[in-house]
């Protein structure tokens, strides 16, 4: 089991990771944790307050990206290769959302993360993501 | 129907373009718009500095371009079940009048190709449902900025219909 440090840390380094007040907690190397507190302005569904799909898609992004930069091993920056979500149930409302990502594999070019969203258990997701990052040399541009 | 009439009704099915993504708070807050020609929508997400995922290049945020193809496939879908009500007129199309929209397609799973950074500046995208089923429809959908044919992400998700009556 984890460590997760209770309060966390604003991620105040990242504008939309801090614009949805996402918080950074206590992780072991090449697994992430982050929270986002419900905010009425991220609801997709007004009629039952369920958060958007975006949302649990951005936290899960960060979340996977986040693990494969604490891998111990990486030299150089991640960006997304490709991404993908499987959305099991709607978040609960009014409740956090946390997401637990970890890096399982680790090459010279491509990292490759899987994580969960969920709210109160992680054996019970809201969505489950799988992605592949590509290792960018420090510092230089992504490809454009 | 005069020209008069054909422009009323246009005005009309644009505002209620406007009304249906208006409606839900997380649209709002990412400021995603749409504009239509006859049955299809091209979304635009406006630029603003809370979208940067990564300051130092800057680039917008990857889960941002994920959420604006989401977005623009879950809203055709809805606009696609719409339209041939708006088309029919009556009670069906009185309903909408009313802003009583069907319920959002639940997506199922959605799989995102990133191919070039999102830079600071305005977004556009547009779905092409692949196949549209009673209960599931199997949309892609692309963004790109500045050049139609320099797509900076892809996604193809499926998304499961709401049933008839609401």
């Amino acid at each position: 089991m984890t460590r997760i440090h209770e309060d966390g840390y604003e991620m105040k380094a990242v504008p939309h990771s801090s614009e949805l007040g996402m918080r950074s907690h206590k992780a072991d190397p090449a697994h992430a944790i982050i929270s986002v507190a419900y905010q009425d302005n991220l609801v997709g569904n007004p009629e039952t307050g369920v958060i958007h799909g975006g949302v649990v898609t951005t936290v899960l992004d960060n979340c996977c990206g986040l693990a494969a930069m604490t891998h111990p091993d990486l030299k150089g920056m991640v960006a997304t290769l490709d991404l993908r979500i499987d959305y099991m149930r709607p978040a609960k409302p009014g409740m956090t959302l946390w997401t637990s990502c970890e890096c399982y594999r680790l090459t010279r070019s491509v990292a490759f993360c899987r994580g969960v969203a969920y709210d109160e258990d992680e054996r019970d997701p809201i969505a489950t993501a799988t992605g592949a990052f590509m290792i960018t040399a420090a510092k230089t541009k992504f490809e454009n | 129907m005069s020209a008069v009439e054909a422009q009323t009704r246009k005005k009309k099915r644009d505002a209620m373009l406007d009304e249906l993504s208006a409606s839900i708070p997380y649209i709002r807050f990412l400021d995603v718009e749409f504009t239509r020609m006859g049955d299809e929508l091209t979304g635009r997400l406006n630029y603003s500095e809370k979208l940067i995922g990564n300051p130092m290049i800057p680039a917008l945020h990857g889960g941002v371009v994920s959420a604006f193809l989401e977005i623009t496939a879950q809203t055709q879908l809805t606009w696609d079940l719409i339209w041939p009500k708006l088309e029919a007129g009556g009670e069906a199309e009185a309903a909408l009048l009313r802003g009583e929209f069907p319920r959002t397609p639940k997506t199922i799973n959605l799989t995102i190709d990133y191919f070039r950074s999102g830079r600071p500046r305005d977004a556009y995208a547009r779905a092409i449902v692949q196949k549209a089923g009673r209960r599931v429809a199997n949309v892609r959908v692309e963004a790109w900025q500045d050049s139609r044919d320099r797509p900076i992400a892809a996604a193809h998700g499926n998304f499961l219909m709401p049933g008839e009556g609401k």
